[in-house]
């Protein structure tokens, strides 16, 4: 009993600490791009990552579940791999987690690193710093409260996500059954208690959240991302 | 084998102005870039550095850094750069701002120490500071112990005083000077600032709209009938003496240079037998056929008149004259200039008004 509880506060940790990992390291070099390149395609690109700011999660789940499907180029292409089919999936849940939180990412990072002075780096560079050298002594330090936003706001964003888990995740017990999924669930078969404690430990953890990262970033302005 | 230089050569178009630079430089001292703000002296610097990429080709102390075919990546390049801005880390302390460079440079290539560095520039309180704790001169000593740190075959000063406000800039320049005598290494040193320059360069370099106007060693080219840096009331030379004797009951000091001796006020900052640069406008200077002992002024010198020139303003006259080696310039009313029938070859007798040791 206490287990089963249990499970969908576990798996939700797990998901959203293993988006957090995953978006820090595929959002970085984005945000890098969008903050430093003069390329055309920067503001369309900008763009595509902020879509799911805007997208109802039920859309951006609809079109998942088309791609990750046994039809779609994505479904096909993990089945011939021999990783079978994605959604319904904790591995699908990742995948959908990481597009879904993207901008969360992206935007605070892509913000920290427009506020680094070109100077620095050129003072790295004739300092006999290379480019990557760069990024790791100087744009990252310095872009310090960008990844604790990014990190934090990624993090808090999965745990609260619904839509698009029960699009292309389901409902399925200490797999794709996250706790806003959970919760839902006890509403639905009328077990208020159950739904109460859940509801409320979501409350108090975001709210703890949010402060810590207010107290964290007390300069940094949290409007320009939402 | 021809002495190793530097050797630059750029061409490039912006929207507001072009670059178009041909130029060699000396392989030691103080090479000032001058010209107004706007005239590229800053974009010439940043190619040289590599900052910023453009079509030329550049070799430094017989090392090709750009041609054709071949660029150097800025952090390849064995040069340092001084920004006008100091760029120093803010999230680095000032020691771990101090090694930042240094740590990067191989230990076989490391020729200055951290204690030399922070010793020349008297950095010794500082180290545990972070630069935001730091004052504005003091941000720029540190940035410029940084960029020394690095061992640098070539050293690149963009206008490192031109932020700071007058004590400061007095602070910073002995130091810049101790690096102009004590480092073996060419400096590129930007500035709009004549004081600035007639104190710390050997060289000039005189830039207009992206083009060198003028160039050569600083005393010769100062001294230049034709004016190529169109100092107007700043048009003046400048003399290198040595101090001779301080007379205490008057509280003066005697110079002496290549072609004579000046009086000047005597200075506690200098001892008998220390050498420095004395500047004389070419305002301050007059011309007498015979030497008048009844009167003021104290320094007289003999000269002989080298070049008679219409200055630039209407009604004047530039006159080139020498005593010794030193060339020295007067300017005249062109009404007195003929009046005193001055031909190149004579003899004749420099009133200087008023000298001073340059700062």
């Amino acid at each position: 009993m206490l287990e089963t509880y249990w499970d969908p506060v576990w798996l939700t940790l797990k998901l959203a600490l293993l988006t957090t990992t995953v978006l820090l390291m595929v959002g970085t070099p984005i945000a890098w791009w969008l903050a430093r390149s003069r390329h055309w395609s920067r503001q369309p690109i900008a763009a595509m990552v902020a879509l799911p700011l805007v997208l109802p999660p039920t859309v951006l789940g609809f079109y998942l579940l088309l791609v990750l499907g046994p039809n779609g180029w994505v479904g096909q292409l993990t089945q011939s791999m021999g990783l079978g089919l994605l959604p319904f999936t904790f591995e699908g849940l990742v995948v959908a987690s990481v597009l879904y939180s993207l901008p969360f990412t992206v935007q605070p990072l892509q913000n920290a690193f427009e506020a680094i002075s070109e100077g620095f780096l050129e003072a790295a560079a004739t300092l006999r710093a290379g480019p990557v050298d760069r990024f790791f002594f100087v744009v990252i330090p310095l872009a310090r409260n960008g990844f604790i936003t990014a990190s934090v706001l990624t993090f808090a964003h999965t745990i609260g996500e619904f839509g698009v888990i029960l699009m292309i995740g389901g409902n399925i017990p200490g797999e794709t059954k996250v706790l806003s999924v959970a919760i839902y669930d006890h509403v639905e078969s009328l077990e208020y208690t159950q739904a109460h404690w859940l509801s409320a430990g979501m409350v108090a953890f975001s709210f703890i959240v949010l402060v810590t990262l207010y107290a964290l970033n007390g300069r940094t302005r949290m409007g320009a991302f939402r | 084998m021809t002495t190793p230089n530097i050797h630059a050569r750029f061409s490039c178009t912006y929207p507001d102005f072009n670059l178009n630079v041909d130029v060699s430089m000396p392989g030691s001292g103080i090479t000032a870039l001058f010209g107004a703000s706007g005239c590229g002296k800053t974009t010439l610097l940043r190619c040289m550095a590599g900052l910023q990429k453009t079509d030329g080709h550049l070799s430094v102390l017989g090392d090709i850094w750009q041609s054709d075919t071949h660029f150097t990546p800025v952090h390849q390049r064995p040069l340092a750069y001084v920004f006008q801005e100091t760029h120093l880390f803010p999230h680095l302390s000032v020691h771990k701002n101090l090694t930042f460079g240094q740590r990067r440079v191989a230990d076989r290539d490391r020729k200055i120490t951290i204690e030399e560095a922070v010793s020349w520039l008297g950095l010794e309180s500082l180290m545990a500071r972070m630069p935001s704790g730091l004052s504005g001169g003091e941000r720029q000593r540190v940035a410029i112990a940084r960029a020394l740190l690095t061992s640098p075959r070539l050293l690149l000063m963009d206008e490192p005083l031109s932020a700071l406000d007058q004590p400061s800039k007095q602070d910073i320049l002995p130091y810049l000077e101790r690096l102009r005598d004590h480092l073996a290494i060419p400096i590129l040193y930007v500035s709009h600032s004549v004081n600035e320059v007639a104190r710390l360069a050997n060289h000039i370099v005189m830039m207009k709209h992206g083009r060198i106007v003028a160039q050569g060693p600083l005393q010769e080219t100062l001294a230049r009938v034709d004016q190529p840096f169109q100092l107007e009331d700043e048009a003046g030379i400048i003399v290198q003496a040595t101090l001779d004797e301080i007379d205490t009951r008057w509280h003066l000091a005697r110079f002496r240079f290549d072609g004579g001796e000046l009086w000047l006020r005597q200075d506690e900052r200098l001892n008998v037998g220390e050498k420095a640069r004395i500047q004389v406008l070419a305002r301050d200077v007059s011309i007498a056929l015979s030497p008048h002992r009844d009167q003021s002024i104290q320094n007289l010198l003999q000269a002989q008149v080298d070049q008679v020139e219409t200055d630039v303003s209407p009604g004047t006259t530039l006159v080139r004259l020498m005593a010794g080696n030193t060339p020295f310039l007067a300017r005249l009313t062109s009404r007195s200039a003929a009046q005193l029938g001055l031909a190149p070859g004579q003899s004749v007798w420099l009133q200087i008004k008023s000298v001073a040791l340059v700062d």
